[in-house]
């Protein structure tokens, strides 16, 4: 655990970059410091390994002191992951990532083997090993980046706006990448961030700070969704934070109706029994089940085999039931021209619609519950949809 | 003499064609080496107080305004007329080259890279010998390559105290024995030596840098690319977000 005590950073010409910060932030978990610039994140960040000393307050790690121990020594037990990546341009990316064991007196051929192994890890091709920095692209480079801070398997790893150099796809496979590998190793991750989209898809705990360095609110993304603390922070989290914090909610408990499913060779009888559920609309589905589109119950009246295919409804986008959000759920039901939304297993066929006001039911009891659980029940929350 | 050939040399300058090469190789890298050795920590110590630079640079520029005749005759009176006094010239004009060059060079270290090597642990030495000099490698060669170009040249102004051009002495010669085939020797040797040297720096340069984006003009491209692209995208993004 790292523990910011009353920590504040005070220029010599006056400006307070961080004042009387105080945070815990938990081991194995992922804890993002977002703010407009000029909030004192990065200066946070840079005191844990002590590029920035405070002028006064202290910072523990593990109970200890951190400016009890060399800093050099401290520097390597905490990876660090930067903007643009800050590779060694002049040295190969297997060497890059090699850097910190090489340091830590590991021989050439540990150290690389190590480095081979990362690479596999962050999704780099092992044709890249023997590449210059030069001849990566900007998301490659990111990937160099986390691979080499985590090359010495420091407990602690320190990510500076790392992703905000690239574009919006590669951001987003890069964070969820990011979220993967922390499962896997669950480091206890701090991450500063201007975003505040970035901030709630990957933290786990958010500490808001506001200019001038002073702490708005920390707390979970869906606690800082549903109940900022000021008016700051609302006005940093933005309009659409009721929407956001579907995000947290599983469509685990939808419930699916499978009556509008009729196969696209189903004969008259067969779409009298779907119609009568009282759909008005129905979903015509392949023989493999995957959905093709939807058909007005009456139009489909003389047997779905009856029906042109290329005359049916576009079904938008399918949610994989379960394993999407609530949120994906209601933007699909948004984005289909009949209001219901389509779920889909792992394998894409469909398991059963969803209206509109099913999933408003769904949405005003997952708050229920989530208000009644004192809204910080962790367990209740589901990153749902957050990895993919 | 007249009529001797081109390649042979008067016996007052009691050397062979290939003894002149050598002497004068040895009067023009001489100086440059030694510059490097003192341009490498000043221009370190201008890079990290950066107020030393602007006085560094000023004073190196003045001594480089001297003109190296005056510089002789000034050293005549401590030195003799060696070759020592030909060379102590040769080092300060040098380190007029090599200073800016090595501090540019360093300071073209993007500061991404500096932190990064802090936060792992570099101390303030191994930064400056395991990333900051091996960055600027391309800086300084290029340096090298004005300073050595520059010292191969000025080398020949020795002759006017008392033989100590190397190749420069045939162009004396020439005067003394009226043999301009010497002066033109004198002059292309000099070019060539020049030219080679600089060939020289220039394998240094690739041997020491694999990294560097090189060859046709697509590598380039992708340098630049990679260069521009980190930087360029910040701006796209804020409107976003």
């Amino acid at each position: 655990m790292i523990q910011i005590e009353s920590v504040t950073k005070r220029y010599p010409d006056g400006t307070t970059a961080v004042d009387d910060l105080s945070l815990e932030i938990p081991d194995g978990s992922i804890t993002v410091l977002v703010g407009p610039s000029g909030c004192g994140k990065t200066t946070t960040l840079r005191m844990i390994n002590r590029m920035v000393e405070p002028t006064s307050g202290r910072i523990l790690l593990d109970g200890s002191d951190i400016t009890g121990q060399p800093v050099n020594a401290l520097r390597r037990s905490m990876g660090y992951v930067i903007q643009n990546a800050g590779l060694f341009q002049h040295r190969t990316i297997v060497d890059n990532i090699a850097t910190v064991p090489r340091m830590l007196g590991w021989d050439r051929r540990r150290a690389r083997d190590r480095a081979r192994e990362l690479m596999a890890r962050v999704g780099l091709d092992e044709a890249l090993a023997r590449r210059y920095p030069y001849q990566l692209s900007g998301g490659q480079q990111q990937r160099v980046g986390v691979a080499r801070a985590l090359a010495a398997d420091p407990p602690v790893l320190l990510m500076d706006e790392p992703f905000s150099a690239v574009d919006p796809i590669v951001r987003k496979s890069l964070q969820g990448e990011l979220l993967r590998i922390q499962q896997e190793l669950g480091k206890t991750i701090v991450f500063v961030t201007h975003d505040i989209d970035e901030a709630i898809r990957i933290g786990d705990m958010i500490a808001v700070m506001r200019t001038g360095g002073r702490l708005a609110q920390f707390a979970p993304p869906t606690e800082l969704l549903s109940s900022p603390a000021d008016a700051f922070v609302e006005d940093f989290l933005g309009t659409d934070r009721g929407i956001r914090r579907l995000s947290f909610f599983s469509s685990d408990g939808l419930e699916l109706s499978k009556g509008p499913l009729v196969a696209v060779d189903a004969d008259a009888e067969q779409v009298a029994r779907s119609a009568a559920a009282g759909a008005p609309y129905l979903l015509l589905t392949d023989a493999e089940g995957k959905p093709l589109g939807w058909v007005a119950a009456q139009d489909a009246a003389g047997g779905a085999d009856k029906v042109a295919v290329g005359r049916l409804l576009p079904f938008g986008r399918p949610f994989a039931a379960g394993r999407e959000s609530l949120r994906d759920a209601l933007d699909c039901a948004v984005l289909s021209p009949t209001g219901w939304a389509v779920a889909v297993d792992g394998e894409g066929k469909a398991v059963g619609v969803v209206s509109q006001e099913t999933i408003g039911a769904a949405i005003r009891s997952a708050h229920a519950r989530h208000e009644g659980a004192g809204g910080t029940d962790r367990d209740d929350f589901t990153k749902a949809g957050a990895a993919t | 003499m007249r009529g001797a050939g081109f390649f042979d040399i008067p016996s007052d300058l009691q050397t062979s064609y290939l003894g002149l090469i050598g002497l004068h190789v040895e009067e023009a890298l001489i100086p440059v080496a030694i510059g490097l050795a003192i341009a490498l920590p000043l221009g370190q110590l201008c890079v990290r107080f950066s107020w030393l630079y602007a006085p560094v640079l000023w004073v190196t520029t003045v001594l480089y305004a001297i003109p190296s005749l005056a510089f002789f005759i000034f050293l005549i009176d401590y030195t003799g007329a060696t070759r020592t006094t030909v060379m102590i010239p040769l080092t300060v004009y040098s380190l007029v080259l090599l200073v800016p060059s090595i501090v540019d060079g360093v300071r073209s270290v993007p500061q991404e890279t500096m932190s990064a090597a802090t936060a792992m642990g570099f101390g303030p030495v191994q930064r400056y010998l395991k990333v900051q000099l091996p960055i600027a490698v391309p800086a300084i060669v290029a340096g090298l390559r004005v300073a050595v170009a520059s010292s191969i040249s000025l080398v020949s102004i020795g002759a006017l105290i008392g033989n100590q051009g190397a190749l420069g002495n045939l162009l004396q010669d020439a005067i003394l024995y009226h043999r301009s085939n010497l002066a033109m020797n004198s002059v292309v040797t000099t070019a060539v030596l020049a030219v080679l040297m600089d060939i020289a720096l220039v394998l240094l340069r690739m041997a020491l840098t694999p990294w560097m984006p090189r060859g046709g003009r697509a590598a380039r491209r992708a340098a630049r690319t990679a260069a521009v692209e980190p930087t360029a995208r910040p701006a796209l993004e804020d409107t976003t977000v």
